[in-house]
């Protein structure tokens, strides 16, 4: 089974290598085409995820990538690029929209003097990219997690601490009477029993001053 | 120790805010809402059954969608909602793995894995100019064993490898307005030949090698007759064509080179011709299919160019493309209606005398006619032929019929919903029996220390599984009956095809649909299209017995003149109670606050030439009208002219028939704005039935604010007419956007906010005294949202107790617009991540509770925002008793906290509205939101304070009080028996 895995690790670098070779020329982010417009290249990039395989997880595999809030809206590649056709020179937005991931918005200046220059940067942290790599700011959970059963959480609970004040009456208080002074213990209940409080007060030392 | 209370405080109120929004457990999904997933209409369909394994359709719809369907079930496999411009010209499968789309008017080419839906590659085809565009598989023509596929768009022939998308070789063929029609290849040889016209009079062929693109041939004819541009190929070189006429069928044959017409008279052939003939685009062999008046005749061409009736069928029928299943034979297919049943007769092409298949099917009269149908063929257990056929309905529904069988049907008219109301389901009466749905005490306690189980982790899976079922299956959200707390409710909503359908909001499932008689095409009405859906009686005291009700209104036409129609509902049973053919137009309806002695409500409908006319026509909606005559008014915004005008009612019209529903109305101000400096782009209101609790909002400081709270103020956005397209096309210098607030009734602008160097999108929402709106900031190149929030100064002098005592406040005076209004605004602004598709807030019945922003995002989730964190109190560092009364330090951007997405892990893909309902239980609010998917919940934005929630248990609760009692008792034998000991003592 390690030797399979490792072939397959070993196959993935040389895919990866050969794809570099062959794919990341044409990669610049920006290049010029006919008169009416440009192409923007990208490519979004999930980290840790990469080593499961060459493509990409499902759960971004799904991801649309959009340009100017809608104007134009693309897909991935397996490999994770993405490219926009025929854009006018000027500032544009581009939003990536997955599931489970936080992306940052990313400003893209295409510039008509020199076509093929890379101006990106992230609009949420003002960072500014070399390439046009798109990553996840963070991963986003959805839902609550279910805190584990715990001893603490049913002792925490109303319902708990009533039962567990109970429990230390019942049981820890006559344990602290026994260690009192017999003596002491005697006037008390001679100063109850003067007073007529009800017999379960005797049990709580406590409850007969107040 | 003060102090230390403070501190306690503070802490205990930072816990409850920490996570205030109303986040879900993974395990609570599906509990209260639900989501539907929709395809929408079907343009295309190709059927993928060769292989062995998952039989399956991939179709390519009107909402832009392409999707891969289980052939078994129905069931979606995948599916992609491409950009709203990025319509889809043609669908096919090649190498048998692959889909390819052609989409953006035959410039983006993508190519989808089968399986799951990837996409595997992208081309963008450069044309030159306009046209239409055409996708074509060459599956006989092998070069390398890889599939080409042909492309046609942009003025270009493009041969793209299906492998990796390589554009293999491009050809222009760009003279002005080219079209091609047709692309046909040669079986053996490498040729193709595309087929078009130029402009209207000009019929062209080319001949081209496939191999390099080569142009081998082309030929130009001109026809005096000219061509509307529809074209039927019925053999290898014979294709027919109507004249631009619509009267003469030319037949042209392009053999060798030479291309010659024949022409024949329509009326020829068929007697009745008087009607507008247009030719179906179904490729059968020697024979074309063309519609005229209520028929579609089948014609066919002999060798000598002669043309023959072969049938004629009474029209709503629907005809497919030819299908080749076995050596060298194809098959069609026709559906004709027969009463509430469909006729499937599946023909050999040639032979028109034999039917393969003839299948009769009921099929319910609500979806409509048959409007497109597809068909594929599959193999019986006898190795005879058998075929399915997949048929799109008016309603816009899918049905794959199957041995005269409806294997299954998908509801897809819901993916197109243009408005929608909601009705109370009907009172629960005693003696009517609803379903037996209360179990036992037995079995309720078993279910509560499942789920107690549960809470405590100690169920077993099984148990668990159980847990989960119970939960969903709650028959106590299904019911039909109305709830204490309102939340059970009928959703009906108005879809694009002129259908209603009604939703429950416990499970989202239709109880009834109609195809409105009104709104579906005729002769009198070609082009009907749905406006809005009003509440049009709902019963509570005059008529509790009578049925709620509700109008749909719609026009005929496309026009913005074109005649009004009208249909009345029942809610309850999905009936048509009436219909109407309005006389007038429909510019604006206008729901009036009367309702007369049947409890229907008063409507004005605004017409094109500025009458208003009264509905219900009855007596005594005008007299309560003439009465109230001078208390209605209304605006209108023209989005063209920049201009925004105020009316009111003048008193009856003066027509050449009388009309004593007709009133006139009168121009009471107008604001134009300066074209060349603003234009209007958004508008928002409060909406009508919105609750407010309180005018007076105390702040800390024992300080008393008065909320400025008026149902005619307008909000209107405005922005450069530079800036008035997509983000980049205009520079910070050039573009601002206006926002004004706007009194209706008097047209005075309240406030006037100018944001230099911001464009739209405008997004807004007006609600209580407050307004947010989202929109572009190109400065710094992010998405803003500001808060603007009005409080009416005139009330402000009322702090005096003594004032109060001795009456000297001004509390009870009347509110008038007249009045010069005294405002104090107060706004702020933050950044916001997203773009944002469309924004509501949640409305609860008595307005008490804290609202929530609603944000439908680009990525089409729900995003609820606490409308606390847009306050324009909010600053760098709030003082102490602003802290303890929740003001949120001030940061330059909105929170997205991932919990508090209330579509949780799910899209509403192509989301398009959302609506919030209140629930009867003032901490609810009913949150529905629509686009090609459906999506339904109920959130509580300041969580349930008024009942205990669905995870409260009952058996913890039941179990603590059992101990106690056993504590008590325990004790007490306890301290007798040691009372006892101590008189014996």
């Amino acid at each position: 089974m390690a030797t399979m895995e490792r072939s397959k690790l070993i196959l993935f670098i040389t895919v990866l290598l050969h794809f570099c070779s062959s794919i990341l020329p044409s990669a610049a982010a920006i290049s010029s085409g006919a008169s009416d417009g440009y192409t923007i290249n990208g490519r979004v990039k999930v980290e840790g995820m990469g080593v499961k395989g060459f493509t990409l997880p499902g759960k971004i595999s799904n991801a649309k990538v959009i340009l100017n809030g809608g104007q134009n809206v693309t897909y991935l590649r397996p490999d994770g690029y993405f490219s926009f056709h025929n854009i006018p020179a000027g500032t544009h937005l581009i939003e990536v929209a997955a599931l489970g991931f936080f992306f940052s918005p990313v400003r893209v200046d295409v510039s008509a003097r020199n076509p093929g220059k890379v101006q990106a940067a992230l609009t949420e942290n003002r960072k500014g990219l070399n390439e046009l790599i798109l990553e996840p700011l963070r991963e986003e959970q959805y839902y609550e997690i279910r805190e584990p059963f715990s001893i603490m959480n049913v002792i925490k609970s109303p319902m708990g601490l009533m039962v567990g004040f109970m429990l230390i009456v019942v049981f820890l208080m006559p344990k602290l009477m026994e260690n009192m002074d017999p003596e002491e213990i005697r006037r008390a209940q001679e100063e109850m029993r003067s007073q007529g409080v009800p017999s379960l007060a005797n049990l709580i030392p406590g409850a007969g001053r107040n | 120790m003060a102090m230390a209370v403070r501190v306690f405080l503070l802490l205990t109120l930072l816990f409850l805010y920490a996570n205030f929004s109303s986040a879900l457990y993974e395990d609570q999904v599906g509990l209260m809402d639900w989501h539907q997933q929709y395809i929408g209409k079907v343009k295309h369909a190709v059927f993928h059954t060769q292989r062995a394994g998952r039989k399956r359709v991939v179709v390519s719809t009107e909402e832009n969608a392409i999707a891969s369907l289980d052939l078994r079930t129905g069931d979606i496999f995948w599916r992609h909602v491409l950009g709203a411009n990025d319509a889809v010209d043609g669908i096919d499968i090649a190498l048998g793995k692959y889909v390819i789309t052609l989409s953006s008017e035959g410039s983006i080419l993508r190519a989808w894995n089968l399986p799951d839906g990837q996409m595997v590659w992208e081309t963008f085809l450069r044309g030159s100019t306009s046209s239409n565009s055409l996708l074509s598989i060459l599956t006989n023509f092998k070069m390398d064993k890889e599939n080409m596929v042909l492309v046609f768009g942009g003025g270009c022939l493009h041969a793209v490898s299906s492998i990796d998308g390589e554009t293999i070789w491009r050809k222009e063929l760009a003279t002005e307005s080219f079209e091609i029609r047709q692309i046909l290849q040669s079986p053996e040889s490498d040729i193709i030949h595309a087929l078009g016209f130029v402009g209207s009079s000009k019929f062209v062929t080319y001949k081209i090698d496939a191999k390099n693109g080569e142009l081998l041939k082309h030929t130009s004819t001109a026809f005096p007759g000219g061509f509307p541009g529809e074209l039927s190929l019925v053999s290898a070189d014979t294709v027919v064509a109507l004249d631009a006429t619509r009267s003469i069928l030319v037949s042209i044959s392009f053999q060798n080179g030479e291309t010659s017409f024949h022409q024949t008279f329509i009326s020829d052939l068929v007697a009745d011709s008087a009607g507008v003939a247009t030719i179906l685009p179904a490729r059968l062999t020697g024979i074309f299919a063309m519609k005229i008046n209520s028929f579609i005749v089948f014609i066919s061409v002999t060798d000598e160019h002669k043309l023959e009736v072969v049938q004629k069928i009474t029209y709503p029928a629907a005809v497919s493309d030819v299908l080749s299943f076995s050596e060298g034979q194809k098959a069609f297919a026709l559906v004709q209606h027969g009463g509430s049943r469909i006729q499937l007769v599946v023909k050999l092409d040639n032979d028109w005398s034999t039917d393969l298949l003839k299948e009769s099917i009921e099929i319910d009269p609500k979806k409509g006619f048959v409007e497109k149908v597809f068909i594929n063929n599959y193999i019986r257990t006898d190795r005879s032929h058998g075929f399915r056929a997949l048929v799109v309905m008016e309603d816009h529904s899918l049905l794959l019929l199957q041995q005269g069988d409806i294997v299954w049907s998908r509801e897809d008219g819901l993916a197109s919903i243009i408005d929608m109301t909601t009705s109370e389901l009907p009172v629960e009466k005693k003696g009517v029996s609803v379903a037996k749905v209360e179990h036992n005490l037995f079995e309720w306690l078993k279910g509560h220390f499942l789920k107690l189980k549960g809470t405590l982790m100690l169920a077993s899976p099984d148990d668990i599984t159980s847990i989960q079922e119970m939960r969903l299956k709650s028959s106590e959200k299904n019911k039909m009956t109305r709830d204490h707390n309102g939340f059970r409710k009928l959703l009906i909503v108005l879809t694009k095809a002129g259908k209603l359908y009604a939703l429950h909001t416990g499970d989202g499932r239709v109880i009834w649909s109609l195809l409105l008689s009104s709104l579906r095409r005729s002769e009198v009405c070609e082009h009907p299209t749905g406006l809005n859906i009003y509440q049009w009686q709902v019963p509570h005291h005059h008529a509790m017995d009578e049925n709620p009700s509700v109008l749909v209104v719609g026009k005929c036409g496309l026009g913005f003149d074109a005649p009004g129609v009208f249909s009345f509902v029942d809610s309850y049973t999905g009936k048509e109670l009436d219909s109407l053919s309005l006389a007038h137009s429909v510019a604006q309806v206008i729901t009036l606050p009367f309702t007369d002695s049947t409890e229907q409500r008063l409507h004005l409908l605004i017409d094109a030439s500025n009458h208003a006319h009264v509905y219900p026509r009855n007596l005594e909606a005008v007299n309560i009208l003439e009465r109230e005559l001078p208390n209605i008014y209304w605006y209108s915004v023209e989005y063209q002219r920049d201009i925004i005008t105020g009316h009111a009612l003048k008193g009856n019209c003066i027509l050449d028939v009388e009309d004593e529903y007709c009133f006139n109305t009168r121009e009471l101000w107008s604001i134009v704005f300066p074209s060349e400096a603003e234009k209007i782009i958004a508008t928002a209101t409060r909406k009508l039935n919105e609750v407010v609790h309180t005018q007076a909002k105390v702040i800390a400081d024992q300080d008393v604010m008065y909320k400025y709270i008026s149902r005619n103020l307008l909000f209107v956005a405005t922005v450069a007419p530079k800036a008035a397209g997509e983000i980049g096309s205009a520079t910070p210098e050039e573009s601002w956007l206006v926002v004004y607030l706007i009194d209706t009734i008097t047209g005075r602008i309240l406030h006037r906010v100018t944001h230099f160097g911001s464009q739209g999108p405008v997004h807004a929402v007006f609600s209580e005294n407050w307004v947010i709106y989202h929109y572009f900031n190109l400065r710094a190149h992010r998405y803003e949202m500001s808060v603007i929030e009005i409080y009416d100064q005139s009330r402000a002098g009322n702090k005096d107790v003594w004032k109060l005592v001795l009456g000297k406040h001004n509390l009870t005076s009347a509110i008038s617009s007249y009045s010069r209004p005294e405002v104090m605004v107060k706004s702020q602004t933050y950044f916001f991540t997203h773009s944002v598709k469309t924004m509501a807030v949640t409305s609860t019945s008595k307005g008490i509770t804290s609202k929530q922003l609603l944000i439908g995002t680009i990525g089409d989730q729900v995003l609820a925002l606490d409308k606390r964190y847009l306050d324009p109190r909010r600053s760098p560092d709030p003082t102490q008793t602003e802290r303890e009364e929740g003001i949120i330090p001030l940061t330059d951007s909105l929170p997205i906290i991932p919990q508090s997405y209330v579509t949780h892990s799910l899209k509403v893909e192509g989301l398009r509205g959302i609506v919030t309902v209140p629930a009867k239980l003032e901490s609810t609010s009913l949150v529905f939101a629509y686009g090609v998917d459906l999506f339904f919940t109920r959130i509580a934005p300041s969580r349930t304070y008024d009942s205990l929630t669905e995870d409260f248990s009952y058996a913890l609760l039941l179990i603590t009080i059992v101990a106690l009692i056993a504590a008590i008792f325990v004790t007490w034998i306890l301290s007798e028996n040691k009372e006892l000991r101590e008189k014996w003592r």
